[in-house]
């Protein structure tokens, strides 16, 4: 009995931790149909496809979801978003999902997807632009340099075209640019 | 002449130069003015918002407030851009709390966006301002018997688009007011895999792969996209998949601005036209 109340506490907090997520409120009203998953490019290299991975967070199951490969083959195509007969828009759960493994630790090491993010978001921070060539070769370096060899020819492409720039541009409007961030980090996430 | 503000965003100054080198010229000659929003910022793109949801609002609403000051249209020619600064002033009309919270980090920066400013993406200003048949006044080298394919990708026609999120044809008609033919093809808004080309490749590539087959199986010469991240992966990683697949294509791949420059005979160099790396100087030559 307490097991099962405590069981159902934790089912709470996480539809509601997905909820809290701007785009995620709507999960509740899921039927379960299977759209989602039918129209997702990548769903065969998911863990649990899209349409599961909506019913896992409605049955609390937080750790197997979050800590699985599945939101982080989302590219964003919003393909589910414009089919979903009951406007749920499964692309902004699954950057809630991102969102709340990342902040709790669990995102999987079985996708390189995560890492490069973090060096997107370093790049986008540190420059208050992105400096593609600088990400790429932090991202080759933390996961595996000898991917870095096998696309050399794409990259250096690129810089023959004049199409990677070797420095990176940087704001002038940094500081004011740090503070608004900091106290968007204070402010404690989207929630 | 109209007058809007411009935000090109991180790629069209970098990977996507191309892009960002052609649509000054193309402005210019269809009497828009497009005002580089002064200091912008990376407007957040999808893998900030996929960390910190606040943060990357923050970072797109300051890009916001900056435009308000200039109370124009705010037009990006990337569709990553488009969809984020477009979500975002979404989320804070309709999201009290959200926006409450965002309008604190801003202060921290001495700024303040009231919500004024409307988000567009630079093809809809084309097809909605500019119209194909405007574009068409200004014709000078009809481009007569090239096929060329409109690639959509996603985030200009989904989630929140202009045009028939499933089968678009805003850019179609775009390729016809230019004289040239527009190719019928199933896949012109399906995915190319955007940025999960660098951690996951083999998966990209796949998606890649089937477009560059749809496209020329219908009988596409060139194909043009809004896109940066779009023209990337069909693009630079197109001999990598040829290795992969044992494939043979060599199909130019162009930014939309580029081709319209070419019909309104903008010189090739105006339009970085050696910037693309499938060279389209082949099937572009009987119109330079
Ligand atoms: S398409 Fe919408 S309603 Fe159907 S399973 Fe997916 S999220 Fe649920
Ligand atoms: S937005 Fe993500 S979940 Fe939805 S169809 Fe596209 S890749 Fe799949």
């Amino acid at each position: 009995m307490a097991e099962t109340m405590v069981k159902d506490l934790a089912d709470v907090s996480f539809i509601n931790e997905v909820c809290a997520i701007p785009g995620g409120e709507a999960i509740r009203s899921c039927i379960q149909c299977g759209v989602c998953t039918g129209s997702c490019p990548t769903a065969n290299q998911w863990d649990y496809p899209p349409r599961r991975v909506i019913a896992m967070v409605r049955a609390g199951l937080r750790d197997e979801l979050l800590s699985s490969n599945s939101m982080w083959f989302c590219v964003s195509c919003y393909s589910c978003t414009v089919r979903c007969p009951r406007d749920i828009k499964p692309a902004d759960i699954m950057h809630a999902l991102e969102i709340i493994a990342i902040r709790s630790g669990k995102s999987t090491k079985r996708s390189k997807t995560p890492t490069m993010y973090r060096c997107f978001v370093d790049s986008a921070r540190g420059n208050g632009r992105v400096y593609e060539l600088g990400m790429m070769i932090k991202l080759f370096l933390k996961t595996n340099p000898f991917a870095a060899l096998k696309l050399a020819p794409v990259g250096l492409g690129l810089f023959f075209h004049k199409r990677l720039p070797l420095k990176p541009s940087r704001i002038k409007g940094m500081g004011e640019l740090k503070a608004i961030l900091n106290k968007a980090r204070e402010l404690g996430g989207a929630k | 002449m109209k007058y809007y503000s411009y935000y090109p965003g991180c790629s069209a100054e970098a990977t996507a130069s191309p892009l960002g080198v052609s649509v000054a010229p193309v402005a210019k000659k269809l009497d828009m003015e497009l005002a580089e929003l002064e200091d912008w910022n990376c407007c957040g793109s999808t893998p900030y918002w996929s960390v910190d949801k606040l943060e990357a609002a923050a970072m797109a609403t300051r890009n916001l407030a900056l435009a308000e000051k200039r109370g124009f249209d705010l037009v990006t020619p990337c569709s990553n851009c488009f969809v984020i600064l477009h979500e975002t002033n979404n989320y804070l009309k309709k999201l009290p709390y959200f926006k409450e919270k965002v309008d604190k980090a801003l202060a921290a920066g001495k700024m303040k966006y009231n919500g004024g400013v409307r988000v567009r993406h630079l093809a809809e200003v084309l097809y909605t301002d500019i119209t194909p048949d405007g574009i068409s006044a200004k014709v000078t080298k009809p481009l007569k018997g090239l096929k060329v394919g409109a690639y959509y990708g996603c985030q200009l026609v989904r989630p929140d688009g202009f045009d028939d999120p499933e089968s678009p044809h805003s850019l179609d008609e775009i390729i016809t007011s230019l004289g040239a033919d527009a190719v019928n093809w199933e896949m012109k808004a399906r995915c190319c895999g955007s940025s999960l080309v660098m951690p996951e490749q083999e998966v990209a590539l796949g998606l890649v792969n089937k477009l560059l087959k749809n496209a020329t199986e219908h009988g596409a010469e060139c194909l043009i996209t809004p896109c940066p991240l779009c023209q990337i992966n069909l693009d630079a990683y197109q001999s990598v998949v040829n290795s992969q697949f044992k494939t043979h294509y060599n199909i130019p791949v162009l930014f939309v601005t580029q081709l319209i420059g070419v019909a309104m005979g903008i010189p090739a160099n105006e339009l970085a036209l050696s910037g693309n790396i499938v060279s389209p100087m082949r099937v572009l030559a009987p119109y330079l």
